[in-house]
This record gives structure tokens, sequence and C-alpha cells, in this order.
């Protein structure tokens, strides 16, 4: 009989291969397809730290051998669209101005109806819910005409007010839908306490759900803020040029006929409009995400 | 009785007035909307919207034009082709992100960055990009290629092929997202079992996990298909619709023809032909995704 | 009319989701400083019942009286209950005392009021040291009575406790049981305990309802409830391991069964002249083995097929006329599996159910 030599063959842990084939393969690919993602910021960068004499002697993709810093200066204040030619300035300012109140109003509006649809279930609710999520799907074209003659009649057609009620009116359904999932998912027993201890409708919102739903808050925001920012459609159909959001006018500096082309100003402009969704984008990481998903994946 | 039952339309009162902006929206804008649109895309309207009605004039006007035929076609080729590619996308992305990498939130961060742009700054880069006196074409050229040739955005065959490839740069990050969340929301004994079972992984992906993976195909399929139906702004910005017509996109036609051409029943028809559109996707979705809760 | 008073009543009960009937004309009437036990299976009905008690749930038909005041359609704040959730329901943000006082600051009551309620409650449940936290830093049984504490403060007649032990791990479980009984016998409140564990049931209750389907099976005290079932339900349904049926037919004074017959001088009957197919009904405790089967009218031979020793007593598993018997024997009994047992019958201890109704005969 043998016997087998029990202190020989594998003890201990499996070694491990850093480098292996594997490996190469997987980082590889994943690397190479990062940069082709990155490659489009990295062009914006570099063309807008250039002057227009190197842009013309040839590669968009060098990095700057003289970096300068007036295609942004420019792009920010002296670009023109059409006979205007204050830059991007105003319309950063334009953005912020609809931005700032269309997230707030929005966010309250959707978070009372999330928790209104979440915890007092009252008769036709849900019809009125269905309605909205399928409002979801219709294709604005088909409700921008109607807008206009609404905010015409009450008077807003044109300016930042009217933006801020129709992105608060777009914004609802996948809010709405976003709140009331969140409320949904609190535990029912929470609510039924607070009704035994005798708090209302707005007792229990303010003082039981809402400081128990900070992150969906923060979610929501994140959504709406680079939703309402990089809007275009509801800014050029709804605004007069002088309100045109930062997008609207991005586009028609970069895109007007007039003039020479000043592709460092161009790409100077576009990064500066791109800036505010990206800072908030890598500054929330994991949240935005979350968003996005909860937004999507739902609605 | 010691107390009157209190009437049924009082009950919950603050819930209902609380409501009331969802339910003003809802029979308002949306209903109201889409009904008013429709209806007025059977009249004449021109610059202003005129209740007089013709039938299907303004339907026979749109089908025997040739920008909205062609927009068809363009969203037609996109639609299909980024409905196919950013599936494939997304799911090989998400595929190696599921690996257990290192860094898997900075691969994720560079995969998900462009679709935090708005659609006009995705545009306008790849403009750029594309541009063929300094951008990909003039590079390689450069580099000693002279008989390169890359000019997709002012080659009217090849357009809608150049929006695409901003389109897929900008949403195949989103879709991979969905897709690692589908993934990561699959029973992790799954992965065990195959592995004690002696499966390959990819054959275990496409035996197993997409096969699982059938409500989050299905779901993006609805969220890509809905936004395809939507793209406006990345055209605009790209190409503004040339050269000529050939980058034209339905949802150009619409906003083009109400607030530039005067011709509002136009836009409404084309619109209401947008609408249809969705609807073909969406209900059946809807019907499969809701209605069959309802029934179990 | 009435002839005492009820803490709380129920009358003609109804409550249906869409088709789903969940509460079937259900009566009931709760006296003054009872403890009463909901018992039955998952979906009989038993938390629904609370929560209409308790207001959270709109009731399709009939009365809820709570004090002799009608509070069917009354706001749950205002009906003078306090309520105990099976997973606390503390608000996260709120420290304990916060916990503690928000319905008495809802009541908009003066703050001296308050601090004085909550301070005796805290020093009842012992909970003083853990005021100032907040409930996620605090275990399971702490949180529970943080959670009895918030119905404490409220000063009211009538307690609701829905399920409130079952998310505790089995010895605090037994240890908050025994708190619950004494905090029951000082306060005197009448406490309606809603429970699917049998245990909680027989030691807490005064009164034990037994529900199946939305409707009360039977409402009795816990002793009778165990010896007396109504239904073969009831009896079936309480007792771990449940009661031994052996099927056959009753013929006059005497029950038969395979080729066995039981002469059944002793059974108190509850319906008389009855006969035809009946279950006999015998409780693993109640069938006698080794020296005390002289003392039965019928006795057998069975095989031990399965022993499950439980350290203070050990249970066998035999085989008698086709049913599986569970036989309770002492722990320190020696039984081997495939060993000969001589098992006694008496018919005092045994429950008798017709076939056809299913009701005790």
């Amino acid at each position: 009989m043998d016997k087998v030599n029990r202190l020989e063959g594998p003890a201990g842990p499996r070694p491990k291969k850093a480098f292996s084939g594997r490996n190469i393969m997987l980082y590889g690919t994943l690397i190479m397809v990062s940069l082709y993602y990155l490659l489009p910021l990295y062009v914006m960068v570099v063309t807008s730290l250039k002057g227009m004499p190197e842009i013309r002697l040839g590669n968009i993709f060098s990095p700057p051998m003289e970096v300068t810093f007036k295609p942004w200066v420019k792009a920010w204040s002296e670009a023109c669209t059409g006979l205007n030619c204050e830059g991007l300035s105003r319309g950063f300012w334009n953005s912020v101005r609809i931005t700032v109140p269309s997230v707030i109003i929005s966010i309250a509006i959707a978070s009372v109806n999330g928790y209104a649809l979440a915890n007092w279930r009252f008769k036709g609710a849900d019809i009125f819910f269905t309605i909205l999520i399928f409002g979801a799907f219709i294709p604005y074209q088909v409700m921008l005409y109607p807008i206009v003659i609404l905010l015409r009649e009450i008077g807003l057609y044109g300016g930042l007010p009217g933006l801020v009620i129709v992105h608060s009116i777009f914004g609802m359904p996948i809010l709405t839908l976003l709140f009331r999932n969140y409320f949904s998912s609190l535990p029912e027993e929470l609510f039924k306490a607070a009704r035994v201890d005798g708090a209302r409708f707005w007792g229990i919102y303010f003082r039981i759900m809402l400081p128990m739903s900070l992150p969906i808050f923060v979610v929501a925001m994140i959504l709406q803020v680079t939703g309402i920012w990089n809007d275009f459609l509801f800014g050029v159909v709804y605004t007069r040029p002088e309100y045109y959001p930062m997008t609207v006018q991005l586009n028609n500096i970069v895109n007007s006929v007039q003039g020479v082309k000043e592709y460092n100003v161009n790409m100077a402009a576009t990064i500066l409009t791109g800036l505010v969704p990206l800072v908030i984008y890598f500054v929330s990481g994991k949240l935005f995400v979350r968003g996005i998903a909860a937004g999507a994946v739902k609605g | 009785m010691q107390n009157a039952r209190p009437n049924q339309l009082f009950r919950n009162m603050t819930a209902k007035i609380a409501a009331i902006p969802m339910i003003l929206t809802a029979l308002c804008v949306f209903v109201g909307g889409t009904v008013w649109t429709i209806v007025y895309s059977f009249t004449s309207s021109k610059l202003l919207p005129r209740a007089k009605f013709v039938g299907f004039d303004q339907y026979e006007r749109l089908w025997s034009t040739s920008r909205w035929t062609v927009s068809l076609e363009n969203l037609f080729i996109y639609g299909l082709c980024s409905l196919v590619l950013s599936l494939i996308i997304g799911f090989l992305l998400a595929s190696l992100l599921d690996q257990k990498i290192r860094f898997e939130n900075t691969f994720r961060s560079i995969l998900l960055y462009p679709f935090a742009l708005s659609f006009i700054v995705t545009g306008l880069v790849w403009q750029w990009i594309l541009n063929p006196e300094f951008g990909v074409q003039s590079v390689v050229r450069g580099a000693g290629w002279i008989g390169f040739s890359f000019n997709p955005l002012y080659d009217s065959e090849l357009v809608i092929y150049g929006v695409l490839i901003a389109g897929l740069w900008q949403g195949s990050g989103l879709i991979m997202v969905l897709m690692l969340a589908g993934m990561r929301g699959i029973d992790q004994d799954i992965w065990k079992a195959s592995r004690v079972d002696g499966i390959p992984m990819w054959k275990t992906y496409i035996l197993i996990i997409i096969p699982m993976m059938r409500p989050v195909f299905i779901t993006t399929l609805v969220i890509i298909a809905s936004g395809i139906v939507k793209v406006y702004d990345l055209v605009v910005a790209q190409t503004g619709g040339g050269p000529g017509i050939s980058s034209e996109v339905p949802a150009k036609y619409v906003y083009d023809y109400m607030f530039q051409g005067q011709n509002l029943g136009q836009g409404f028809a084309a619109s209401t032909m947008m609408l249809l559109a969705v609807l073909i996707v969406v209900i059946p979705w809807a019907y499969l995704e809701f209605g069959s809760k309802n029934r179990g | 009319m009435k002839t005492h008073k009820n803490s709380v009543e129920i009358r003609g009960l109804d409550l249906r989701f869409g088709h789903v009937e969940v509460l079937k004309n259900l009566n009931l009437d709760v006296n003054d400083g009872e403890f009463l036990v909901l018992l039955g299976s998952s979906g009989c009905g038993k938390s629904t019942l609370l929560n209409c008690i308790a207001g959270l749930l709109e009731v399709t038909a009939g009365q809820i009286f709570i004090k002799e005041k009608n509070v069917t359609w009354a706001e749950p704040s205002d009906r003078g209950i306090g309520m105990v959730f099976q997973s606390y329901a503390l608000y996260p943000q709120m420290t304990v005392e916060g916990n503690l006082s928000f319905g008495l600051k809802n009541q908009k009551l003066p703050k001296p009021e308050i601090a004085k309620r909550v301070a005796r409650a805290a020093e009842i449940l012992q909970i003083e040291s853990l005021l100032k936290r907040k409930p996620g830093a605090l275990s399971g049984g702490q949180r529970q009575r943080v959670a009895i504490g918030r119905a404490l403060v409220r000063d009211v007649d009538v307690f609701l406790f829905d399920e409130p032990l079952s998310n505790l791990d089995a010895k605090l479980r037994a240890d908050l049981r025994v708190e619950l009984k004494q905090l029951h016998g000082r306060l005197k409140n009448t406490m309606i305990y809603v429970t699917h564990d049998q245990i909680e049931a027989m030691t807490l209750a005064d009164r034990i309802a037994i529900m199946k389907d939305g409707l009360i099976e039977q409402l009795d005290t816990p002793n009778n409830i165990y010896n007396r079932p109504v239904n073969k339900y009831v009896a079936g349904f309480i007792g771990s391991p449940s009661m031994n049926f052996l099927e056959g037919t009753l013929e006059g004074n005497s029950f038969k069964f395979a080729d066995h017959s039981i002469n059944l001088d002793g059974y108190e009957f509850t319906r008389q002249n009855q006969s035809g197919g009946v279950s006999f009904g015998i409780r693993p405790e109640h069938v006698l083995t080794g020296d005390a089967v002289s003392d039965a009218v019928f006795s057998t031979a069975v095989q031990v097929q399965v022993i499950e020793p439980l350290g203070s007593d050990t249970l066998a598993l035999a085989e008698l006329a086709g049913a599986k018997f569970w036989i309770r024997l002492d722990g320190e009994a020696s039984v081997a599996v495939g060993e000969t047992l001589t098992v006694g019958l008496r018919p005092e201890r045994a429950s008798l159910f017709l076939h056809s109704d299913e009701l005790r005969v």
C-alpha cells in the first residue's frame, strides 16, 4: 500500500497571479474603453486652452503648446449670439434663476404628492397617478403648444416664471414616483404610530417623514438640477431670447453662421455649460447613480 | 348613532388638497394637452390655432413631404442602431464591471459621466471631433495616411451615424448602470451554483443571467425607445439637420413647423404621429408589466 | 340595556378589501381591565381587527365602542387607545424622550404635565437612563420597552398590542412576557393583544379569542380553550404537538374505531344523543403510559417510530389506527425506536367532534 504523503501538495491560500491573462484582458479592455469615454472631455479642455493659430495648425488631440485662458474669458463675457455680445454669463445666470426655483417647487410638490399617494390612499388617487406616469412617456412635442396657450392665458409666456412652471410640471411624474416608492418603503407602522399619537397630514409629513427622507431628497435634487440645467427644448420654446438658458445660448453661440468660427471659444463655452452637471455628478457619486437608476428603471 | 358619518368627499381632505397639483397636471396638461393637440391636428391652423376642420389633410401633406419621410427614416436607423448597440455595449460593460474588479467606482464614473451632460454639449463636442478639417480625419491624415476619409457629418448618407456615435457615447453609460443593477439584483447563489457545476462564466451569462434579467432588458428597452422618439437637442447641436435635410428627425420637424414655419397644423399632425409611435411601444409594455400584476 | 360595563365592544363588524372579506359580521365584548388575546395563524384577520379597533383601518360595516362611546368614525388619536407595534415603530430621528412625548405634544398638553407622564412611564418601564438616546442606539428589548412606554404615557383605558414580542429572540421574549403580565397586574388597563404564539396567549390572557378566516372560533379562558375546545380547528390549533385524532363512529355511549371500541362513561357531553362519524381527540400529554395504563378504560399497544427528547419530557411518535399518534412521556422515560408501548386512553380527557359539523359533541 502506498501511503499518501500528506505534507506535499496544495496547502494554505491558493497563490494568485496578479497578471493573469484574464486580468490583463479585463483591465486592458476597461482602460481602453475608459480612454474612449474620456476623449471628448480631453479634447474639449485642450482645445479651449489653445490659441486659434495653434488649432489651425493641426492636431486636436495634442496638448496645447502655449496655454491661454483667453478663450474662457471670451466665452464667458464676450461671445456673440446674433447682435448681442455679452457672452455666456447671461445664460448662466438665467439658468440659475430657472433651475433653483424649479428644483425647489417641483420637489416640494412631488414629495407631498408622493406622500399622499403612499400613505393616504384616497379614492381615485391611483387613476391620476397612472395618468401622470403615462404622461412621462408622452413626447413633449404633443404638449408643447397647449402649454404655450396656457402660459399666454396667465401672462407668463416668454419669461422665467413660465419656464419654472413648465419644469415643475414635467418633473412631476418621475419625482412623484420616486417619492411615492420611497415613502411606501418606510415601515407603515411608523405612520400608524404617528396617527395614534394624534399627528395629522402635515404633522406626519414634517415631523416624521421629512427627517427620515434626506437621502431621497438629495437624489431628487441631483436628478432635477442636472435635468433642468441640461434642458434645451423648453428653454427655446417658452422663453424670449433675453431669458434663454445657458444651453440655448451655447448652441446659438457655437452654431451661429456669422463671423469666423473660434473653436477654442466654442469649446470653452461648451465646457462652461457642462461644468455644473459635471461637478454635481462627480461630487454626488453614488447618489447620482441611485437617482438615475430609480428614475429610469421605474419611469 | 352618536356622530354623523363624515362625508366621503371630505375624508382625507388635506391629502386631496395636497394632491391638487398632481391632479391638475394629469388632467389639464397631460390629458387635456394631448387631446387638444390631436383635435387641432385636423384643422388648417397656420400662425394661430383655428378650429377650421379639414379632415386628414394635414396628415396627407405630412406623408407627402420628403422632409418628414427622411426624418422618419433617420429616426428608424438611429433608433434601431442605438437600441441594439447600446444594449450590447451596456451589457458588455456591465459584465466587465461585474467581475469584482478594483476601482469599480472609478470606471463606472468614467463610463457614466457623459450622461450628466446636456445633449447640446455632447452634440457640440462630437461636431468638433468629427470636424473634417481639424478632427479625427485630419489627425489620421496628418499621421501619414493621406487617403483616409472619415467625414460623417458632411456626408448625407452617413450623417445619422455621426449622430449615433455621439448618442451612444452619452447614453450607453446609463444602460450599463441599469444592467449592472440588474446583475447585482440576481441571487449570488446562482453564481455559486454555476461554479460548483463547473459552467464557464460566459455560458452562465448567456444561458442563465440574461434570461433572468428579462424584466431589466424590457424596461431598458422601453426607456431607450421612448428616449429615441424624443431625440432633438442632439441633432440641433451637432448637425442642425444638415447637410440639407439629411439628418432631420421628427421632433425637429414638429418644432420647426410649430414655431418657425408658422404652420401649426403640420406640427400638430407630426406630433400626433410621434405620440402614436410611443404608444405602440409603451402600451404592450405597460400591459405586460402592470396588467399581469393586477391579475396575480 | 347592557348588564355590565364593557371596555371595548364590537358589533357586527365587516371589513372588505374589494371582494375579499377579511372580517365577517364580527362581535366581541372585552371587559374592563381584561387581558384579551387574539390568537390565530397568519391571515386570520387578527391584526386587521386590531387595526380596526385602533381606527387605522376603515370598517365596511358595523360599530366599535370604546368605553361606551361610539368611536367607529373617530380618529385613532381620539379613541382613548395606545398601541404597541411589532416593529416598535419608534421615530428614528427623535430621542426616547421625544418618542414618548410626541403624542402628548400633539394633544397640546402643558409641558410640566408631559414631563410628569414621561417620567412616570420611564420609571415603570425602567428606561430612565435611556431617555436621551435615539432608538438606533437601543437593543431590541429596550426599544420594545420604549414602544410600550409610548402607549403608557397616553394615559388611556385600552392598550392594543400588535405582536409586540415577535421580533425579539426567545429568551428576551420570555422575560418581557413576564414583565407585561406584571404591568397588567399593576395598571389594570384593558389590553388587547394580537399574537400567533400560543405560549404568549396561554400565559398572558384572561381570555383568548381564536380567530380563523375573519371569524372568532372560540372566546374563552385559556383553560377552557385548552381542555374543552368547541371545534376541531381550535382543538388542533392549540397545543404542541397538536391533539391526536382517531377517526371512527359514535354509537350510543361508545366510540368505535378500527376494530376497537371505547366506552365513553365519564365524557362530558356538550350535545346529547348524537351519533355518526366523529373524531376522537386526545392530547399527547393525556395519553397514559406505564403504570397509569391500568386506570384507563381502553388500552392498546403501539410501536414507537420516532423519539424527540426535549429534556423536560420526551415525545414519541407512533401510529394508531392508521393515523399519527403523539405521546408525551416523562423526560426520564427510556424508550427506543421500534419498541412497543402500551398506551391507555381516558374519555374524561378526550374531545369528540362530529364529522358533519366539526363541532364538539
